[in-house]
C-alpha cells in the first residue's frame, strides 16, 4: 500500500522552475531514496511533503487520501542543515519539539526517556545545546525527529557529521524504525548508503524526475553486460579472451590474483563462456558485474546532461 | 492555536527566566530612582557643620543685629584683631572673615575672606542677612520721612499673585479645570515609554527570528507549525515580556517613591517651615494661610490629574502600546527573517526605525503645540501615530481625530502583518543571498 503519493507536482519560484511535473509514490514500510545532484529540486520536494511550502499545481496524497494540514504530526523531518536552540537545555528542548508535533507532555516525556536511555545520553538532559559537541547535538536532533513515532520519516543526509560507529548506530535505528512500520524518505549523495538501506529510488535532475524504480530493477536495467573473472595465473591472459571473441575492458593484478573484466558476445550463455575459459586458464571466481548506484547515478545524470 | 500557545510560552519563559532580564527589571527602577531622587534628596540635606565667622563692622550699624543661626555664628572683632586675623586666617579659629566697609550704604559691597572657597549656603546666608538689615534701615527711613506709620503693611497689601487657571470646555459645554504642565508631563511620559518599548522589544523580535534562522532550527519548527503561528507566538510572547517588565517597573517604582516619601517624610515639612519662616520675616503672610495654600495646591494637582480623563488615557495608552509594538515588531521580524548577518540587519533596520526616531525628535515640539499641523499629521500617519497621538491624548483630542488615527493604524497593521508574513515565510528559508529591498519586493509575489 502507498503511504505517500505526489502527482505531477510543479513549483515555480520567480523566473525558476524548481519542480517540473514530478511524481513519486512511496510504499508503506519501505525506504525511499530521493537522489539527485545539488540544486536539482530535492529540498523543494521535501518541503512540499512537509507542508512547509505548497505546490503550484499537482496533488499530494497521504495514507490514501488528499493530504490535510494536520498530517504534519505524522511526519518527522531531519533537515540537512541541523539546528537546535543553542541556549536551551537538551531535555526541555526535546520536550518542546515533541509537543509542537502534537504530543502530550506525558507521552513525550515517556518516549524521550526511552530514547535517551537507548542512546545513553541521559546525563545530557540538563545541559545546554551549546555545550554539546556536533555529533552529540546530531543525536539529540535525531531523537527529536522520531520522538512522536511518525508514520513518515524524512531524513536529509542523516549520516553527515557522524563518525563511522555512530553512523552505524543510526543506520540500524533507521532500519529498526522501518521494521516497526515507519516509512522512510531518504535523501543523500552517499550512494553506498543508498544501496545499503533503500528499497526504491527516484532521481531528480534539473527539476525533473529522470529515474524511478526498485533499486534491484534499476541496477539490472543498467547492467552493461560486463563479467569479471579471477584467476591465480599472474601472466598475460589477454590472448585467451580475444581468441574467444571476448572484449577485455580492464585487467588488474592484486596480490596473488589477477582480475579481468570483459564483455562477452551477444546471446552467449554464461555456461558457454565458462566452458571456453576453463579449458585455457584456471578460474577461481566468475561473476556478472552489477553496476553500483554510484555508477548508475553518474551514468544517468551525465546522459541527461548530454541530451540537453 | 494550541501550538501557537506553546510557542508563546517558550518565547515568554526563556526570556523572563534570563538573568539579564531579571537584573534589568529589578535594577532599572532603582537606578532611575538613584539618578533622579538621590541628587534632590542630597541637596535637601542641611549642612550641619558649625562655623564661626569673624566680622569687622566698619559702619557700626550691624553690631548685635547679625543673628547667629543654628550652625553659623558671627563674632564681631575690632579693627586690630581684624587685621591680625586677616594676616593669618589659616591659623585663626574662624572659618571666614567678613569685612563690612564703612561705605557699604553707598557702595553696596562687602567682602568675605577665607582660605578655602566659602560654601554657597554661607555665601547666601551672609548676603541675605546684610541685605535684610540694610533694607530694613532704608524702609524705616522712608516710613519716617513719609509720616505714614503703617506704610509697610500698606505696601505689603499691594502685593498680588495671580493664579491663572486653565479650564477646558468639553464637547458638552462642561468646563474642566486642567493643567497644561500635567498634560505635558503625562503626554511626554506616555510617548516616551511607547517609543522605548517598541524599540527594545521590536529589536528583540528581530533577534529571535535571526536566532532561529541562523541556528537552522526554523526548518524543524515550521515542519510542525505554520510560519504565521511561529511569528504570532513570538511577537505576542515577547510583547508579554515587555508588559511584564513595565508592570514590575511600575510596581517597584511605586514602592520606591512611597518608600522615599515615608523615609524622608520630615523633609517636605521642613522645607515648608523654612519658606514660612522666610515669608514671616518679610511679613507677607501668616503661617496658616501658607499651609492652607499649599494644601490647596496639592489638592488641586490631584484634582487636575483626576480631571485628565484617566480612562481615556489609559485605554489609549494600551491601544497604542500594543498597536505600535505589533506593527514595528512584525516589520522587525520580517527583517530578521530576510538577513543572515547582523550587519545586513542594521542596514535594513534603518528605514524601519527612521519613523520611530523621527517621532521622538518631534516629541518636544508636539508637546509644546499639540494642536499644530505637525502634531496632527504625525498622529495620523501610522508609523508615527503610536508615539505622537499618545502625546496628544492628555491634552484632549477631538474624538474623530482619535478614531481616525486608530482606524488608520489598525488597517496599516493588517497590511503590515500581511507583508511581513510574506517576507517572513520566504526569508526564513533563504540562505546565502544578499538581500536588498528589491529582492524583498519580489518575495511579496511568491505564492507559498
Amino acid at each position: 500500500m502507498e503511504l505517500f503519493n505526489a502527482t505531477e507536482v510543479v513549483k515555480d519560484y520567480a523566473g525558476h522552475r524548481a519542480l517540473d511535473h514530478v511524481s513519486i509514490s512511496v510504499e508503506e514500510q519501505s525506504v525511499f531514496g530521493l537522489l539527485g545532484p545539488n540544486g536539482a529540486g530535492k529540498t523543494t520536494l521535501i518541503r512540499i511533503i512537509n507542508q512547509i511550502t505548497a505546490p503550484d499545481s499537482g496533488e499530494i496524497f497521504f495514507m490514501g487520501r488528499k493530504v490535510k494540514s494536520t498530517d504534519i504530526q505524522y511526519i518527522g523531518y531531519l533537515p540537512e542543515e541541523r539546528g537546535l536552540y543553542k541556549k536551551m537545555k537538551v531535555g526541555e528542548q526535546a520536550l518542546y519539539l515533541a509537543q509542537l508535533k502534537g504530543m502530550s507532555k506525558n507521552d513525550a516525556l515517556k518516549n524521550l526517556k526511552k530514547w535517551f536511555e537507548k542512546f545513553e545520553i541521559q546525563p545530557w538532559w540538563n545541559k545546554k545545546v551549546e555545550e554539546l559537541s556536533k555529533g552529540m547535538a546530531q543525536k539529540v536532533q535525531f531523537i527529536t525527529t522520531v520522538i512522536h513515532e511518525p508514520k513518515l520519516l524524512i531524513f536529509d543526509e542523516p549520516f553527515s557529521g557522524f563518525d563511522p560507529i555512530n553512523a552505524k548506530l543510526l543506520k540500524n535505528e533507521i532500519l529498526n524504525l522501518k521494521e516497526q512500520g515507519a516509512t522512510i524518505i531518504f535523501s543523500t549523495h552517499n550512494m553506498a548508503s543508498v544501496e545499503e538501506i533503500c528499497d526504491h529510488i527516484a532521481l531528480i535532475h534539473k527539476s525533473k524526475k529522470i529515474l524511478d524504480g526498485n533499486i534491484y530493477d534499476i541496477k539490472e536495467n543498467y547492467k552493461l553486460g560486463i563479467y569479471e573473472i579471477e584467476t591465480p595465473e599472474l601472466h598475460a591472459v589477454n590472448s585467451h579472451f580475444a581468441g574467444n571473441g571476448f572484449e577485455v575492458m580492464e585487467e588488474e593484478i592484486r596480490g596473488n590474483r589477477q582480475r579481468v573484466k570483459f564483455r562477452k558476445k551477444d546471446g552467449e550463455s554464461n555456461r558457454d563462456v565458462l566452458q571456453k575459459l576453463t579449458a585455457q586458464i584456471e578460474i577461481s571466481a566468475f561473476r556478472e558485474v552489477i553496476p553500483s548506484m554510484n555508477d548508475v547515478f553518474i551514468q544517468v545524470v551525465e546522459h541527461a546532461n548530454l541530451t540537453k | 492555536m494550541n501550538k501557537a500557545l506553546l510557542i508563546l510560552k517558550r518565547e515568554y519563559l526563556t526570556r523572563v527566566r534570563k538573568k539579564s532580564f531579571i537584573i534589568m527589571t529589578l535594577l532599572v527602577p532603582f537606578l532611575f530612582g538613584a539618578f533622579t531622587i538621590l541628587p534632590a534628596w542630597l541637596a535637601m540635606q542641611d549642612d550641619h557643620e558649625e562655623r564661626t565667622i569673624a566680622v569687622y563692622d566698619g559702619t557700626g550699624i550691624f553690631l548685635g543685629r547679625l543673628e547667629n543661626t543654628e550652625y553659623t555664628k558671627f563674632h564681631f572683632v575690632p579693627k586690630e584683631e581684624y587685621l591680625k586675623i586677616r594676616e593669618d586666617l589659616k591659623q585663626s579659629p574662624f572659618y571666614a572673615l567678613l569685612f563690612i566697609p564703612p561705605n557699604i550704604l553707598s557702595s553696596n559691597r562687602a567682602q568675605i575672606f577665607s582660605d578655602k572657597q566659602v560654601t554657597i549656603d554661607i555665601k547666601s546666608l551672609v548676603d541675605d542677612k546684610l541685605e535684610q538689615i540694610l533694607e530694613n534701615d532704608k524702609k524705616q527711613n522712608v516710613i519716617a520721612e513719609s509720616g505714614i506709620p503703617d506704610l509697610e503693611e500698606k505696601l505689603a497689601a499691594t502685593r498680588t499673585n495671580i493664579q491663572l487657571e486653565t479650564i477646558k470646555i468639553g464637547e458638552q459645554g462642561e468646563s474642566v479645570k486642567s493643567s497644561t504642565e500635567i498634560a505635558m508631563a503625562v503626554g511626554y511620559a506616555c510617548g516616551f515609554i511607547i517609543y522605548m518599548f517598541v524599540f527594545i522589544y521590536g529589536t528583540m523580535v528581530m533577534r529571535g527570528v535571526m536566532e532561529e534562522k541562523t541556528s537552522r532550527i526554523v526548518e524543524v519548527i515550521i515542519s510542525s507549525v505554520k510560519p504565521m503561528q511561529l511569528m504570532f507566538g513570538k511577537i505576542v510572547g515577547i510583547g508579554l515580556v515587555g508588559l511584564t517588565q513595565l508592570f514590575f517597573w511600575l510596581i517597584i517604582g511605586g514602592a520606591i517613591i512611597t518608600g522615599v516619601q515615608t523615609f524622608a517624610g520630615g523633609d517636605p515639612a521642613q522645607a515648608m517651615e523654612q519658606t514660612q519662616n522666610l515669608m514671616n520675616t518679610q511679613g507677607v503672610a501668616s503661617a496658616p494661610a501658607i499651609q492652607a495654600q499649599q494644601q490647596n495646591m496639592a489638592l488641586e494637582i490631584i484634582d487636575m490629574i483626576g480631571n485628565l480623563n484617566l480612562t481615556l488615557i489609559l485605554s489609549s495608552f494600551i491601544f497604542y502600546f500594543l498597536a505600535g509594538f505589533l506593527m514595528y515588531s512584525s516589520l522587525m521580524g520580517a527583517i530578521g527573517s530576510a538577513v543572515d548577518h547582523d550587519e545586513e540587519a542594521q542596514q535594513l533596520m534603518l528605514p524601519v526605525t527612521l519613523p520611530l526616531i523621527f517621532s521622538i525628535i518631534i516629541l518636544f515640539p508636539v508637546v509644546k503645540n499639540p494642536e499644530g499641523a505637525l502634531a496632527f499629521w504625525a498622529s495620523m500617519i501610522p508609523l508615527t501615530s503610536p508615539v505622537i497621538m499618545m502625546v496628544r491624548v492628555p491634552f484632549g483630542v477631538p474624538t474623530w481625530e482619535l478614531l481616525l488615527s486608530m482606524a488608520t493604524l489598525i488597517a496599516s497593521i493588517a497590511g503590515t502583518i500581511w507583508i511581513a508574513g510574506k517576507i517572513y515565510r520566504t526569508g526564513i528559508l533563504m540562505y546565502g543571498k544578499k538581500v536588498n529591498l528589491k529582492e524583498i519586493v519580489k518575495w511579496l509575489r511568491y505564492r507559498n
